[in-house]
This record gives structure tokens, sequence and C-alpha cells, in this order.
């Protein structure tokens, strides 16, 4: 091949400036590849997009509410006929007494600020929620000196005059609806102008109960949100120990045989039930056999501990299978025993892993409604349930049952609620992840 | 210097630390130890030579019982440490190995400070009073292993943030602050640089006064350097088992001088 004589470099056999056929290939099927994932990813995120924006364009406006704020005359002859402020006395008024006081004491603001209106003064006084008279009784006999006196207060409009703030209801509306006339809607703005009505951020949606189907504008999310709470913790304190001494047991000690191949098989399966058959499971067990009682925190925290029990187990398990074999001989060989190897070395080691199936499974329960329907967490519950432990033995509800429940109600104004709760959820959820990832970082350890 | 290993190589004592009779190993149907006979004197150190696969860590691992952790491993025959039954079923195999330590062929550091990967030990079985005496355990073991001076500094850095050889070193410190009766070493060097093989070397040579040492190597000359007893294995099977000095310069088997001479392995 070479000449005898000068020693030159041999004759290349391809070039390398020029790519073959099987490169150029291969290259444009990683091209395909990669436009394909971006593809997909792009499909992922303007779903996302589009769900976020439609989420929080439906349900921001429920974070504010419009409020009347005009001054009262809490009539004595009215509220406490004896004259003797005796509560006891007093309670036998009930919210019928205070409701034509207020819708009195509205008109005559109206008319000493000089807005002219061709309503009558029960139209008027519709203008003002139905829930606003229970407050105003609710804080009289709390505090009964205040009777007699004129005080200004801070009222809840009703759900159509909000509404029509926020751009849900508008004249032509008003036109075809029995709740709301035309005439109502220009006072209020006129109101509005005057600076009597004024639409505002609202914590009651954060903290006040539920309201009934006639008073969206009342109806807020704390009971849910305890209930929810409440859950949670049961959820925590029963599926995180639980789960992970199953783990443990199962990945670190029990035998390998038939009988922990089912156990395994079983628990892959678990994670894989219809939520819904743990709800009626539960109302068979927990409430029927055992009598606990419905609508409780805590029938609802065992059926979602039953519920997130396989997550917990499944991920947990992977974590400790993901911690090599080499540390666990390590402290073997150097005479440790079997739960001193576990607890020292690979459990720690776990535990980030651990930690992020705890909270995805607790996400996942918390986001849970259908099993909750089974066990009457859907019913209307007002009261907030009481501190724990006894709390959760109340009655309460649930973020996402809240959710189903007032998407139910036939009120336009609970659909910019149900959003607002959605965004509660997610704001939950979204913290439980960061969480998340926090503790990851946190405990992540090199080896 | 060779003249000197040659005297130090007699055989100090002939108590009898473990005795292995008819130990035959199998992983499933893998018929991985076949029938072995070995000595284990006190005082001394013996070396497993052979080639790769032939079964020296299996058997290594038997002695200390690390083999009751991989499933499919079946170890049958008697092993007797200071002529007990290790395989009695009354025996805790967790008590056993705080006596037969162990450094494994590959270097398994915790992901802890380097502190804490040699105190560990100590810690779980009480040999340190108070602080300051866990400190001089830790210190002495990482001396020995040669590994304080470039340790004394980063005592408070995890031990996995080392370099591989200084892994296995530190390893080695943490099997020597246990404070073990017999000391299993698979292949202790082979990550390490001349200079810190002859360190560990010496080490070895010092511990021989006071423990039974078992070293796997692939270095024959290795093997006669810190050996008094070579046992030679061969596709599981012991070909030959006597004094170093006797198998290297005279074995009686012929595969023994083969592999010893480069032939197979
Ligand atoms: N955990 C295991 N499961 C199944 N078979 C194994 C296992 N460990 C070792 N073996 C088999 O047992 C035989 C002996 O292995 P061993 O690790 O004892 O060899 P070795 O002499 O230490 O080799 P090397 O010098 O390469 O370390 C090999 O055939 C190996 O495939
Ligand atoms: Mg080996």
């Amino acid at each position: 091949m070479s000449d005898a004589t000068a020693p030159s470099p041999t004759a290349p056999t391809s070039s390398l400036l020029k790519q073959d056929e099987r490169t150029r290939r291969r290259n444009r099927a990683e091209t395909r590849f990669r436009a394909y994932g971006m593809a997909a990813v792009i499909v992922g995120i303007l779903a996302l997009i589009l769900l976020l924006t439609s989420i929080l364009s439906n349900g921001l406006s429920s974070f504010r509410q419009t409020f009347i704020t005009f001054p009262v005359t809490l009539a004595e002859e009215r509220l406490d006929p004896q004259g003797n402020r005796d509560p006891a006395e007093m309670a036998r008024v009930t919210t019928f007494g205070y409701a034509p006081l207020l819708g009195q004491s509205f008109v005559e603001h109206v008319q000493s600020i000089g807005i002219e209106t061709g309503l009558g003064p029960r139209e008027m006084a519709a203008m003002i929620s139905d829930e606003a008279p229970g407050q105003l009784r609710a804080m009289v006999l709390a505090n009964p000196e205040l009777v007699g006196e004129t005080i200004t207060l801070e009222l809840l409009a009703g759900g159509r005059i909000d509404g029509f703030f926020k751009g849900r209801v508008t004249m032509a509306s008003a036109e075809r609806d029995n709740n709301v006339s035309p005439e109502q809607l220009l006072l209020a703005e006129a109101l509005r102008e005057q600076g009597v009505m004024e639409t505002r951020f609202n914590w009651n949606f954060i903290t006040a109960p539920d309201a009934s189907g006639q008073r969206p504008e009342a109806a807020g999310l704390g009971v849910a949100i305890l209930g929810s709470f409440y859950m949670m913790i049961v959820v925590l304190v029963l599926a995180l120990p639980i789960g992970v001494a199953a783990s443990i047991y199962l990945e670190e000690f029990a035998p390998k045989n038939r009988f922990t191949d089912l156990i395994e098989v079983n628990i892959s399966n678990l994670a894989a039930v219809p939520s819904i058959v743990f709800g009626i499971l539960g109302l068979a067990i927990f409430i029927n056999f055992a009598g606990l009682p419905q609508s409780a925190p805590i029938v609802g925290g065992l059926v979602l501990t039953l519920m997130t029990l396989p997550t917990i187990i499944i991920a947990t398990r992977a974590s400790l299978r993901a911690v090599p074999p080499s540390i666990r001989s390590a402290a073997l060989g150097l005479g440790a025993s079997k739960m001193q190897s576990v607890f020292h070395h690979v459990l720690p080691l776990a535990a980030p892993g651990i930690l992020t199936g705890t909270i995805i499974g607790l996400a996942q329960a918390l986001g849970e409604t259908a099993p909750l329907l089974l066990i009457g967490m859907v019913a209307f519950v007002r009261e907030y349930p009481s501190a724990p432990p006894d709390g959760f033995f109340d009655p309460a509800s649930a973020l996402p049952v809240q959710v189903y429940n007032w998407t139910q109600r036939s009120d336009p104004a609970f659909v910019e609620r149900a959003s607002g709760a959605i965004i509660v959820l997610l704001v939950f959820l979204i913290f439980m992840n960061a969480v998340a990832i926090l503790l990851r970082r946190r405990f992540e350890r090199r080896w | 210097m060779n003249d000197m290993r040659a005297v130090e190589r007699d055989v100090d004592t002939n108590d009898l630390k473990i005795t292995a009779r008819g130990v035959d190993v199998f992983y499933g149907d893998t018929h991985a130890i076949k029938d072995v006979d070995v000595d284990i004197v006190d005082n001394t150190v013996t070396a497993f030579i052979g080639p790769s696969g032939c079964g020296k860590s299996t058997f290594l691992r038997c002695l200390n019982r690390m083999n009751d952790t991989i499933d499919v491993a079946r170890v049958e025959g008697s092993i007797m440490l200071d002529g007990e039954d290790i395989y009695d079923p009354k025996v805790d195999p967790v008590q056993l190995r705080a006596k037969v330590g162990m450094v494994f062929q590959k270097p398994n550091p915790f992901p802890k400070s380097i502190y804490d990967n040699v105190a560990y030990g100590p810690r779980i079985h009480g040999l340190a009073k108070d602080k300051a005496a866990l400190d001089e355990i830790v210190e002495k073991s990482l001396r020995r292993a040669a590994l304080w001076d470039e340790a004394k500094d980063r005592l408070d850095q995890p031990g996995t943030g080392l370099s591989g050889g200084q892994q296995q070193r530190l390893c080695i410190a943490r099997a020597v602050a246990t404070n073990p009766e017999v000391l299993l070493m698979d292949e202790p060097c082979s990550a390490l640089d001349p200079i810190a093989t002859a360190q560990i070397e010496e080490l070895i040579d010092e511990l021989r006064s006071r423990y039974s040492v078992v070293i796997v190597t692939h270095s024959m000359q290795q093997a006669a350097r810190v050996s008094q007893k070579t046992a030679f294995f061969h596709l599981g099977e012991l070909v030959e088992f006597g004094e170093t000095g006797h198998i290297f310069t005279n074995p009686s088997d012929p595969r023994t001088e083969s592999y010893i001479t480069g032939r197979i392995g």
C-alpha cells in the first residue's frame, strides 16, 4: 500500500469532515425525536396555562366582595322591648325583627345623601344581603349595650349587586331577572360613586362557613378548610408511620416468599382501586359497623388513610431499594444489627424519597372527593368543628367536596365561588409540593 | 529486607483461630465453594489467592456470615471460631461480626462525615466512654490506616468525598476502630498507590501481633510480602494451602505453579 521510500500518512478510508449516510440518518432520527418531545412539552404547558387562566379569571373575583356602609339605628323599642338589656329576653327578637331596622336605616341614609331613586323601601332593602340581619343580631346579642345607639356598619351587599360590580350581572340580564331590577343596579352605581358601596378584599371567603343557596355572597370556605386540615392530620398521623413501618418490614426484614409476593402484588393493586370503593368501604366499616359519626373528619381521614397507604408504601419501598446494598453490608460488617443498619443508614438515605411520596399521597388525599361524598362529608355544615381532638368527630366539610357542592347550586354566583375554592385548593397543593421539594433538597445527600 | 521478611514469616503461634471443615457454598444452583478445609492460625496473616471468580470473596464472607445477607446463598460444613461453631443456631451473627471485622472489595464508606464513619463501630459497640476517648480511637484508627495526615483537617467532611484509594483506607480505619479479633480484607489495596499499599501492608503486619488477618489479593508479591500462610483457590476448590514460603518456592500442585508463574489466571 505505502511506497517503499517515504513514510506517508496512510490514505484515509473515509473523511471525518464528511458525514456518512448512517450518521446522517441517526442525526435525523434524533432531531425528529427532539421535535416530538418539544411538541409534547408545549402541548402540556398550553393545557396548563389554559386551565390556570380559566380558573383564575373565573375565581379570583370571589376573593373580593361588595359591602354597603351606612349608619344603623338600633331602636330600643324593637330590639329590647323590656328595656332591661337581658340577653335572654333580647334573644326572643328573631332576625325578622332586625331586617326592617336595617332596611329603614338604609333608606334613610340613601335619602340623606340626596340620591334620587324610583325604588320603594322594600326594593331598596332587598339590595342588602339576607345574611346581614343575622350578623347584626349576633353582634347585638354579644354587645347588648349597643341597643339604642346609632352605629356605622359595613354589611354585605346582595349577590346580584355584587355580581353587577364584578360584571356578572348586567342591565340586560337584570331585565329578565326576578331577583334584581335595573333600577336597583342604577342605585348601586350611584351609591358606589358616593363611596357607600365598595368592592374590596374579603377574608370571609376563606374564614366564613358555607351559606345557603340564596346567599352566595356570604358563603365561605372556613369549615371546608378546617375539615380538610383535620383529615390531613389524621392521614399524616396514621398513614406515614404505618406505611413506613410496613415498607421497612417488607423491604428489609420479610423473607422473600410466595406470601410476601402476594402482599406485594396486592399493595400495587390497592393503589389502583378506584377511590369511591374506599368510600363504600368506609361507609360500611367506619360508620355502619364501628358507629363513627357521619360527616366527621375522623371517618374521612380514615378512608383517605386507606387510600394513601399504598402510595406511601410504594414510594417508600422504591426509595429504600434505591439505597445501595453496599451501605447495608458496610453496617452489618461492622457488627451493626439489621435494625441499626436500617435506622442509622438506610432510612436517612431514603428519607427524601419517603417524604416526597408522603406529600404526594397527602396531596392526592387532599383533592379526593368521591369517597367523601359517600361518608356524608357533602352535608351542609355551618358550625365550625371544635378544636381537636373533639373536632375530629364534629361534622365538617372538605375543600374538594365544597367545590363539588357549589357547582351543584343554581345561583350563578356560586360558579365564581367554586373557582375561588379551586384556587384555594391549588394554593394548598402548590404549598405542599414546595415543601416536598424543600425537604428533598434539605435531606438529599451524596454517596 | 527480604531476609528479614523471611525470618518474620515464621508462624508465631500455633493456636487455631478459625477452623473450616468441608465448607460448601451454593448460590442457588451454582456450587461456588467445594469442600474447603482451611485453618486460620491466630496472630498470622493468611492470604487467599486465585484467579478471578474462583470463590475467594465467597469463602471470606463465610467467615463472618456475611453470606447470610445474600438470599440465594447457602453454606454447608462447619466453621469454628475459637472452638465454637459460628453457624450454630444459637450464634447471633451480629455478635460474630463485631469479632470478625471486614473490609470489602469495593470501598463503601457511609455517606456521613469521615469522623462518623470511623466512630460508628465504637459507638454501636460502646467502646468509648466519652467524646475524648472516641476522638482518640478515631485518630488512632485513621493513623493506622495511613489516612490521618490527609483527613485530619477535614474530619467533618463526607467520607464519600474522598478519592477511591482514600475511601478504601477509610474503610480499613473503620474496621480497625471496632477492635476485631479477626480482620478479613478483600483486596484492600486494589485501588491504592504503592506508598499507601506499603502503609497498609505495614498496618497488616502490625495488626498481626494482636489479631489474625485474612487478606484476599491478586498480587503475588503482596501475598509473599505480608502473609505467613497462603491458600490457593481455583474454580471453587482449595488447591493448595500452606506456608507462604513453601507455596511460592515449592508448590506441590501444578495448577498453583502455573498460577504463580502467570500461566493461568
Ligand atoms: N451474590 C451472588 N449471587 C450469585 N452468584 C455469586 C454471587 N457472588 C458471587 N457469585 C458467584 O460465585 C463465584 C465466586 O465469586 P467470588 O466473588 O467469590 O469470586 P472472587 O474469587 O472473589 O473473584 P474476584 O477475584 O474477581 O473478586 C463466581 O462464579 C460468582 O459468579
Ligand atoms: Mg472477590
